[in-house]
């Protein structure tokens, strides 16, 4: 087993671990708190998949911007004391973990798993080796997705717009 | 290299985000199970991009703003709901059951 591939499973199963911790703790704080640990490591195993900026996105937005966000609200909404559990009875837990352990066997089936030897450095660390980290995906992204890029804008406009809308106590 | 195993981790935490919207009962918590969903299917896209091009790494620039956006609506929705009915438990938002 080589070093990339311990440090792999490291963080994967740390990512693994806490998404489980993040579905049962009652207290939906510790469950946003468990769902940071996972993101984070998501973002290191970006990191060792040869997508850096990447990484560095999902720390600063969705362990930053959209957790602090969730906390802002469950804190504004005083959900994180306790009170009766949100989790289903036997019936519906029972109903929900075949499901989804259905769903899981069902997306296993469909790639060979396994980790092959690596023959050549990737498409991917060959391009930021060439061009480095960012402009690696910046060309694109301002050239053949430009267009996308900047439906983004009027996206987020829309939500901000939605959003102060949607809270405001009357218009 | 770390494809498979990529791709084995990514089933695992969508899995897992599915069990939790099924089995929780707190809209806030069922909302962080879909950002999960989302973020195992990022990884999805970047572990193919190692290979296939860059592609995939932008397209997960545009899931993550996308995420952005639907965070912030969502979270809004939530507390409209709040405001109106005092809880967030779908229990007691069932106006369209039958």
């Amino acid at each position: 087993m080589s070093p990339t591939l311990i440090i792999f499973w490291a963080f994967a199963g740390l990512a693994m671990a806490s998404a489980l911790l993040c579905i049962t703790r009652q207290n939906p704080v510790a469950s946003a708190l468990w769902l940071v640990v996972t993101l984070f490591s998501i973002a290191a195993l970006f990191v060792l998949l040869d997508a850096q900026f990447i990484a560095v996105l999902q720390v600063l937005v969705y362990a930053g911007a959209i957790m602090v966000l969730f906390l802002f609200v469950i804190m504004l909404l005083n959900l994180g004391r306790g009170g009766p559990s949100d989790i289903k009875g036997p019936l519906g837990l029972g109903v929900a973990v075949l499901l989804a352990g259905l769903m899981l066997v069902q997306l296993l089936g469909m790639h060979p798993g396994g980790s092959t030897p690596a023959l050549a450095p990737s498409v991917m660390a060959r391009a930021t080796a060439e061009q480095g980290m960012i402009p690696a995906v910046a060309r694109p992204l301002f050239s053949v997705y430009l267009v996308p890029f900047e439906i983004t804008s009027v996206l987020l406009l829309a939500a901000i717009v939605g959003a102060v809308v949607l809270a405001k106590r009357k218009l | 290299m770390l494809l498979g195993p990529s791709l084995t981790v990514s089933a695992v935490l969508f899995a897992l985000g599915v069990a939790g919207v099924l089995v929780r009962r707190n809209a806030i918590v069922i909302f962080m199970c879909v950002e999960l969903m989302l973020n195992a299917v990022n990884l999805t896209f970047v572990a193919l991009a190692q290979d296939l091009g860059v592609g995939g790494q932008i397209f997960v620039f545009f899931v993550m703003a996308v995420a952005a956006a639907e965070a912030a609506v969502g979270l809004a929705i939530m507390l409209a709901i709040y405001r109106h009915r005092q809880t967030v438990d779908l229990r007691n938002i069932n106006l369209l059951k039958g």
